[in-house]
């Protein structure tokens, strides 16, 4: 089962590397990196900060991006091209071939993460010369950022397993946007009472929750990120992308693919 | 029948002329953009907002606030800068700017400290608005009450934009009991207290920004302010030599030359520019160059005020 699993990560990932759309964005956030320290220049006292800042956001929006769109045509592009019925024609079970494609995108963005990732340290270090014990916490920033890659990647596999490419995307891209205003939609659940608070209530945990994942800010000024934070997050980040693949391989077990 | 040769000559001719029509049509078009950015001039992005309300930004930033907060500081730095080239007298949307940055990320302390002496003095040298720079400072302190910078500038600004020296003595104080605060707050402090002479605490202040601060813009602020302090300081006192030799002698001096003979004065006296002062028939001293010495109150030409009184007039 393992190495199943394995050899379709393995084919997923190679298959997105050849992609060429990947090494734009790539080449677009470094470029963002690189424009960082430009920006830094016209204004006053915050060169690092918005090293920093600009750095990750790139990192964490084309990161997003690159899930989204290589995400929403995994199991679509398969059946376009027919290579489904010959990977589901040898041994292979249909949750296996989701979570084979779960993991290979999850290891192609880990692997654009640290290109960029190193780019942006390189920045860094030519802006400050040395860095900091604070910089640390940058890893752990972007060691949220992967995990919000997770989520997403799982999120848009999900929509994949039964939409089209198009409406994925929509759906992927809607689900980020109402995740990032998650804790707003609790805090309004609490003002109201009744069902007026319980469907909001149910949505805000229905739906993936990412500002605890962005530190970006606080980091960029040196701020100390909580070791519980990390190990929640990390077990609400698996968790949550665990269940959505999971919804995915239903969805796909049950789906009629002639 | 065309050869192969024939196929890519005529492919590098239909390559030649698209490059060249892009070329020029692009050329064209920056040049006719150039002409309607002069025929709209100041109409342009000048002084909108577009969206006022932090707390919407904030909303629509995604949770990239931090980088949001870059952008509008950045463009509150680059309106300041603008407007103050220009000599402006309004500094409408500095205020609002520097309210949605600090609202995006209440951690930016830049902008709390440089937005405030922006916001606090006179025009064409700031927006003139004190009041507003001691609130930006106040909510900076709310928001980050353990940097000890933030009660420095309320100190400075309760000082010397709103001349009141036991409102400075208590941010001193308050600045001084955070923990690794600058030593220099507690004398500060005191001096405020003691109502120390008011060039020597303005001297204290400005040295403390200059050594302080890691901004080139700001150093070179406090610069111009501690020369406009010596400025004020010699002049007097050259005045004064000048009218011990016109007691002694009966006459006043015809110049430097002779007030260095009596022993009065050991060389010819210059401005922190180098420049030497001039010595009037009438016992008044002047700078030779008053525009290169902005801040300055003494040893201005007869009927030109000091820079704030002419801003005052002009608002």
């Amino acid at each position: 089962m393992i190495n199943r699993i394995s050899a379709i990560s393995f084919n997923t990932f190679r298959e997105a590397v050849r992609d060429r759309v990947l090494y734009n964005l790539i080449f677009f956030a470094l470029l963002l990196v690189a424009a960082a320290l430009l920006f830094g220049q016209i204004s006053i006292g915050i060169e690092r900060i918005v090293l920093i800042n600009l750095g990750l956001t790139a990192v964490s929006i084309f990161g997003i991006v690159i899930a989204i769109f290589i995400g929403i045509g995994l199991v679509s592009k398969e059946m376009d091209k027919r290579t489904l019925y010959t990977v589901l024609a040898r041994p292979v079970r249909r949750w296996e071939f989701i979570l084979g494609k779960f993991f290979g995108l999850v290891g192609t963005l880990v692997v654009n993460t640290i290109f960029m990732a190193i780019g942006f340290f390189a920045a860094l270090l030519y802006l400050v010369h040395h860095f900091q014990r604070s910089d640390t916490y940058l890893l752990v920033a972007i060691y949220f950022i992967v995990l919000q890659f997770v989520i997403v990647t799982a999120v848009a596999l999900l929509f994949s397993s039964f939409s089209s490419p198009l409406l994925s995307a929509v759906f992927a891209f809607a689900l980020y946007i109402i995740g990032t205003f998650a804790e707003d939609l609790r805090a309004f659940a609490a003002l109201a009472h009744g069902p007026a608070g319980w469907i909001p209530t149910a949505a805000a945990y229905l739906v993936p929750n990412f500002s605890a994942l962005n530190v970006i800010s606080s980091v960029a000024h040196g701020e100390s990120v909580a070791r519980t934070l990390i190990a929640y997050n990390t077990g609400y980040a698996l968790l949550y992308a665990a269940a959505a693949t999971s919804a995915a391989a239903l969805i796909f077990e049950h789906r009629n693919l002639k | 029948m065309p050869t192969t040769i024939d196929l890519m000559n005529h492919r590098t001719a239909i390559t030649v002329t698209l490059a060249t029509v892009m070329t020029v049509c692009l050329a064209s078009a920056v040049v006719l953009l150039r002409r309607i950015d002069g025929m709209r001039s100041g109409a342009t992005l000048e002084e909108v907002l577009y969206i006022p309300s932090p707390k919407i930004l904030k909303r629509m930033s995604l949770g990239y606030n931090g980088l949001l907060a870059d952008v509008y500081w950045t463009r509150a730095v680059q309106y300041f800068g603008a407007k103050h080239r220009a000599h402006a007298m309004q500094y409408q949307l500095l205020a609002p700017l520097l309210e949605v940055t600090t609202e995006l990320d209440p951690h930016l302390i830049v902008a709390y400290q440089f937005g405030s002496t922006f916001l606090a003095q006179k025009p064409p040298e700031g927006a003139g608005r004190p009041d507003k720079a001691v609130a930006l400072v106040e909510r900076g302190i709310q928001a980050n009450p353990n940097r000890w910078q933030l009660y420095y500038e309320l100190g400075f600004l309760e000082y010397m934009e709103r001349h009141d020296p036991a409102a400075a003595a208590r941010a001193f104080e308050r600045g001084s009991q955070v923990p690794g605060a600058h030593q220099f707050l507690r004398v500060l402090a005191a001096a405020m207290a003691q109502q120390a002479g008011q060039i020597a605490t303005a001297r204290m202040l400005w040295t403390t920004t200059y050594e302080t601060t890691e901004d080139k813009m700001i150093r070179f602020n406090a610069l111009k302010h501690l020369r406009a302090l010596r400025v004020d300081e010699d002049v007097p006192r050259l005045e004064e030599v000048a009218a011990e030799f016109k007691r002694r002698n009966g006459r006043p001096a015809s110049g430097w030359a002779e007030l260095i003979s009596a022993g009065l004065l050991r060389g010819i006296p210059v401005d922190p520019l180098g420049r030497p002062y001039k010595l009037l028939p009438d016992g008044r001293v002047e700078v030779a160059d008053p525009d290169s010495l902005p801040f300055i109150n003494q040893g201005l030409l007869p009927g030109k005020k000091p820079e704030s009184l002419v801003v005052e007039k002009k608002s």
